[in-house]
Parts: C-alpha cells; structure tokens; sequence
C-alpha cells in the first residue's frame, strides 16, 4: 500500500460517492450549529419539507451574539435576541441538542465541540464558521462552511467536496520560554502570507508541534484559516488521546479501546507525499505581534513596524500604506513603544482553560496599567469558566483589575456589547485584525494570552520574555 | 436558484487586494434571519460615511464621494472586477447574498479566497479566476472607458471585451452545470440516498461511536 497523508486518510474513509469529475460526495460524522449562520438553513428546510437526515450528529449553541454580563437579563438589543430565540425554536421545532444560555455547557461553538467529546479523532467536522479549522487538532478533518452548505449537511449528512491539495507545516526545534501556539500560528502566516494556504489541507508536524498540548494544537489549527486553508490538522498522539479520554461525548468502556486502536492509525505514514512543504525552526520563533489589518501583517515583538518605502511590489505597498494610516501607526516604531487603550483575552483561538493559566501567570500580583481603559477576560465556555474559579483564576484576574466575564464571542468581532471605538487600539488574543472587527474604527493586533496580559499591565506592548 | 449563463454587463473596479467578508458586508447586518436584503449594506463601512447599523433607512445616508461604486458611471453594474485573495475571511454567506442582492453576478480577480469561492457558486454568482496580467488590463480598460461592458459566457467559458479580446477560464463540471441550470444540491445529492444509507451502515460497524 503506498503511503498516505493524514489527509488522504481522512478524506478516503468519508467518500460516499465520486463523480467522474472528482467532486466527491463526503460523509459528515459531527455538524456543529451557531444562530447566526442557521436560521437561513433552517428556513430552507422548512420551505423544501426537509428534516435532518441525523439528528444525532448536530450539536448547537449560541455563541456570537451572547452577552458577557448579566446574563440573567437577557439580550438587550432586540436583533440579537431574534437571532438567539431563532436558533433556540429551531432546535426545539427539529429535535436538535442545544446548550441554551443558562447552560453551564454554554460557550464557543469552537470550545465547546472538543471539551463534549463532541469532536472526537477521525471525525470529520463542520460548522457555519470558518474557525471549525480548530477540530483539525484531534486529527480531524474540519472547515467552516456556507448557510447553504449548513442546508445541505441538515439534509443529507453530507457535503460535496473536492480534493484539496496536502501541505505540510513543519516545525522542528524546541520553543523558547514566552513562546507560545499563537506565536507558531503567526509566524506561519507572515511566513507564507494569507494567501498561502489557499486550497490546501495543512497538517502541522515535527517536535515544536508534538510538544504542544491540545489547547496550543486548537490555537494552531483554528489559525489555519488566517493562512488560506481551509483545514489544518495535527496527528494523533497519547496527548490527544488523554484529552479525549472521559469527556461526555466521548465513547467508554470496550468501545473506547476499539475506537483507540483505530485513532492509532490517524497521523501520516513514513515517507507519505505532501504537495507542499514549508519549513520553520521553532527555537527562532520570537512572540509575535499584528501590527496592520491582515494577520499576515506581522512581526517579532522586539522588531519595529515596517516600512512601506522599501516595499518593491507597488500593490503590497499600497495595502502597507492603507494598513498604517487605519491603524494609526509609524513606518519603525518600535512594536515596544506601541500604547494600547484596550485587552481582550478569549476568542476561540486563546479561551481555554490553559491561554486563562498562561495569562493569570503574567497578570498574578501585578496591576493593570491606568492608561488602559479596559481589560477583559472571556472565557471560552462555561466549564472554562468553572475551572478557572476552582483554580482562583477570576481571582487573581479581578484583583489586577481585569473584568472576568460570561462566555462567549465577545469582542472577537463585537457582535454582542463588547466592542472597541473608533481609534482604540487592542491587545487581543483572537484570530482577525481586520478594518472595523473589534468595532468600526478600531484598531487590533493580535497576540498570545501571556503577551495580551503582559500588555495590559504595562499599558504597551512589551516582550513578555522579559517580563 | 437563478441559471446562468450569458451575461452582458457593466463592469465595476474595485482595486484593492484581500477584500474581506466584513469589508463585503460588516458584521452587524449578520444578526438578520432572512437571506435578502443586504444589497443597501454592501461595503457599508467604504459606501456611506456614517454607521450603518440593520434596520436603518439606507436611502438617507451620507455616500462616502471616493468610493467608487457610488460614482454614477457604474451605477448598475452586474460584474465586479477586483484583485487578488477577494472574499477572505469569514464563511458568512452574506456575503455572496449582498454581492447578488446589489445586482452583482459576477466576479473576476486573480484569485479567491476558498469559502467564498464555494458560497458564490451556491447562489447563483460566478465567480472567474483571470490570470494577473488579464485582471491589470480589465482595470484599466474599465477606468479609460466609461459605460465599459464585459459578455461572460459560462458555456464557452469566456469572458469577452468589447474589443474583441476573449479570456478563457476554469471552471469545475459540476458547479457549471448545477449553475447552468439553475439547480439545488440538496435534491441531487438526495437522489444519492441509498449510498449515503449504505455508507452508514458499513461505518457503523466499523467506529460505532461515530454515531453516539
Ligand atoms: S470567537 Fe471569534 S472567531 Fe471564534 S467563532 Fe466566535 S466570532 Fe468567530
């Protein structure tokens, strides 16, 4: 037998049925729901007098548009709340598990998914929401898809797909102290742009990326989409294996032991052919920080904001340009020298129960910096949540001044109440710095959890390596 | 879904590179449950130099002069020109929604971003792939040449200038035929039951705890 990729593996045990052409009609083991990318599904259901072909392998929770505090009360803006209610009298009309607002279960669709044992190794994944790349950490194969696509799945447990091409992104080396998942995830897109993963399945290898836990392997994968491509993924490993172990969704008992055996299998074989390769040493990663409106747009912490006037191709230059006057920033500042008004750790890339210890760490002891207006801590879920308490996390948070909030999307893209003004500027934990994501006109650089915390209690972006 | 398959149009240029869905249509009008409607919202933060926030009447707002779909020349244009890595970002289908509800149908850039390549398809948007140096020259025949009109055939798979040039382009079998006739997934891929059932019924012996 020749020697297959990961991918192929993947990709091969969930063909249902090949065209001439290639398109593939693929099997869906695990579909993922939010409110905002399914009322239009459900809709379309209705109005074809459709049912879901298995209710079994959906699972939805409202994420986007929760609020953060006093959740009691409700949502206030009537819009949200529609959009919330809508998805909750779907699931009830349809028969479909959800985990309501006042669920303990209750968080990121991202966080969620593998703390259920819901995502579980050899899966394939999907969700109305391009960051399902994150499920790819259990040696899954996991991507965002379309309300259309969200139809489709409901009705036929299935997804008409075409092979993507197989990159692999390998990162030898060890980390250095400070270094962290999110660090990896940046380097590699400013490395091969946000582009260079377009059409490509990525599957991240090599010792850097076997070291991770599965937390730091979710913040990789969930990035893989900053990169172009739709899935990224990591082999199976003892780690991912005791992570799964236990969890509510997870198979027990004799089942358990067949279903190891089979995710034994799940990593790439020895000599198994990628069509591209790209290669980072991690001892030479230094923490990253976003310094314009693409997450490509970035550069080591002790480095300075580039200069578009040695930029050649006159279209990057332009972009450069753009990127500068909206962030309101200097050709060489120092990235040291950059004062931020706001922090935000959580979002699905840096809300686990880990990026809170590795922030709590940095803040424990010390005081958020007066010039920063504000700084907020948003669990991934609430189990995150709960963990955290038990460990006196909130604690340490509250009393170095940050706000310890309820779960959810939060200030990733302002959807709910937390959201940035024009011309503030962010230290965030999440995935996009995009023109007007935190908040028409304001202003995000993207970063790791420690580099998050250690920003706000300097009130600038420091080295957290020296912190 | 509407077919497609000739399309004579007025070309708009939007040149810049990695437009993004939330340059497309900001999240603020995803909170609505319906699939039309969002074609006022297009490019709202670029279109209007105020806020825009759902619900609002768009029909008073302040235009944003600079910004190029409000200059009257390509008022009415059914094909957007644009440059590399347009439509990255999220998987909202919004996107494609406001593209069409505007009067958009179709795309050309050097290239797309992958999600949003497939939700065009979905809605009856076509979105062709031209090499960089053929998207540079429809920039710029499009800025020289006011009422500048492009003839996209998906059968031949050509788009044409009124110059007489012709550019050819890829397109996957299958998403031209459903396009080309108008057709749904969902019916087709149910006319694939029984191998779906029979799928299920191999893997559930195989990893049962696939369907816990
Ligand atoms: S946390 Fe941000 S990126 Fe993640 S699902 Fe929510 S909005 Fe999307």
């Amino acid at each position: 037998m020749t020697a297959q990729t990961l991918y192929e593996k993947l990709w091969q045990s969930h063909v249902v049925h090949t065209e001439s052409d290639g398109t593939t009609l693929l099997y869906i083991d695990r579909h993922l729901l939010h409110e905002v990318t399914s009322p239009q599904a459900f809709e379309g259901l209705r109005l074809a007098g459709r049912k879901p072909w298995r209710l079994s392998a959906n699972l939805a929770v409202a994420d986007h548009n929760v609020p953060t505090t006093d959740r009691k009360n409700g949502i206030a803006d009537p819009i949200s709340r529609l959009q919330v209610d809508t998805l909750d009298q779907n699931c009830d009309e349809f028969g479909i598990t959800e985990f309501k607002m006042s669920d303990v279960r209750q968080g990121i669709v991202h966080v969620i998914g593998p703390e259920q044992g819901a995502t579980l190794p050899g899966m394939t994944v999907v969700c109305g929401d391009s960051h399902t790349s994150t499920h790819g950490a259990f040696g899954a194969l996991a991507h965002g898809i379309g309300t259309s696509e969200v139809e489709h799945v409901l009705a036929t447990q299935c997804l008409l797909q075409k092979k993507s091409r197989t990159m692999q992104v390998l990162v030898d080396g060890g980390l250095g102290k400070g270094v962290t998942a999110k660090d990896i995830a940046l380097a590699v897109i400013g490395k091969i742009g946000t582009a260079g993963g377009t059409g490509y399945a990525i599957e991240f290898a090599g010792a850097a990326i076997r070291s991770l836990s599965m937390e730091g392997r979710m913040t990789l994968c969930n990035m893989a989409i900053e990169a172009g491509a739709r899935a990224g993924m990591v082999a199976v490993d003892d780690i991912t294996i005791d992570y799964v172990k236990g969890r509510p969704f997870a198979p027990a008992g004799e089942m358990w032991e067949q279903a190891v055996a089979n995710w034994r299998n799940l990593h790439s074989d020895e000599g198994a052919e990628f069509d591209s390769v790209v290669e980072l040493d991690g001892a030479a990663i230094k923490p990253q920080v976003t310094w314009g409106t693409s997450p490509e747009m970035v550069v080591a912490i002790d480095d300075c904001v580039p200069d578009p006037a040695r930029e050649i191709d006159p279209v990057k230059r332009g972009g450069m340009e753009r990127a500068l006057a909206y962030m309101g920033l200097q050709a060489n500042t120092p990235m040291n020298q950059i004062g931020v008004d706001k922090v935000f750790i959580g979002s699905c890339t840096n809300s686990r129960i880990e990026d809170l210890r590795a922030a709590a760490a940095v803040a424990k002891g010390r005081r958020v910096a007066s010039s920063i207006k504000l700084a907020l801590v948003v669990p991934g879920s609430g189990l995150v949540k709960k963990q955290a308490e038990d460990e006196g996390l909130d604690r340490i948070f509250i009393e170095s001044g940050f706000e310890w909030r309820d779960p959810g999307c939060s200030m990733c893209l302002a959807m709910n109440a937390d959201r940035l003004e024009a011309g503030e500027r962010c230290a965030s934990t999440s995935n996009r710095n995009f023109e007007g994501r935190q908040g028409p006109g304001g202003r995000t650089h993207l970063v790791s959890p420690e580099m998050a915390a250690a920003a706000a209690i300097a009130g600038h972006f420091v080295d957290v390596r020296e912190f | 879904m509407d077919k497609f398959t000739i399309l004579d149009g007025l070309v708009a240029p939007l040149d810049r590179p990695n437009v993004d869905t939330d340059a497309i249509i900001p999240k603020q009008f995803l909170k609505s449950i319906k699939r039309s409607g969002f074609g006022p919202n297009l490019f709202d933060e670029w279109r209007y130099l105020d806020h825009g926030e759902p619900g609002m009447d768009n029909s008073g707002r302040p235009l944003n002069p600079d910004f190029v779909l409000n200059q009257a020349r390509y008022q009415g244009a059914e094909i957007l020109v644009a440059r590399e890595n347009f439509g990255c970002g999220s998987s909202r289908e919004h996107a494609p929604w406001a593209l069409l509800d505007y009067g958009f149908r179709a795309v050309i850039a050097p290239s797309f971003a992958d999600i949003f390549f497939n939700n065009c398809f979905k809605n009856g948007i076509l979105p062709i792939v031209l090499g960089a140096a053929e998207v540079d020259q429809l920039f710029s025949e499009t800025f020289a040449e006011e009422g500048y009109r492009l003839t996209v055939d998906l059968e031949a798979q050509s788009v044409s200038t009124p110059n007489g040039l012709v550019f050819n382009f890829a397109v996957d079998p299958f998403r031209k035929y459903c396009l080309l006739n108008g057709l749904d997934d969902i019916g087709l891929t149910l006319q694939h039951a029984d191998k779906i059932r029979a799928y299920e019924e191999r893997r559930r012996q195989s990893e049962p705890w696939v369907f816990n």
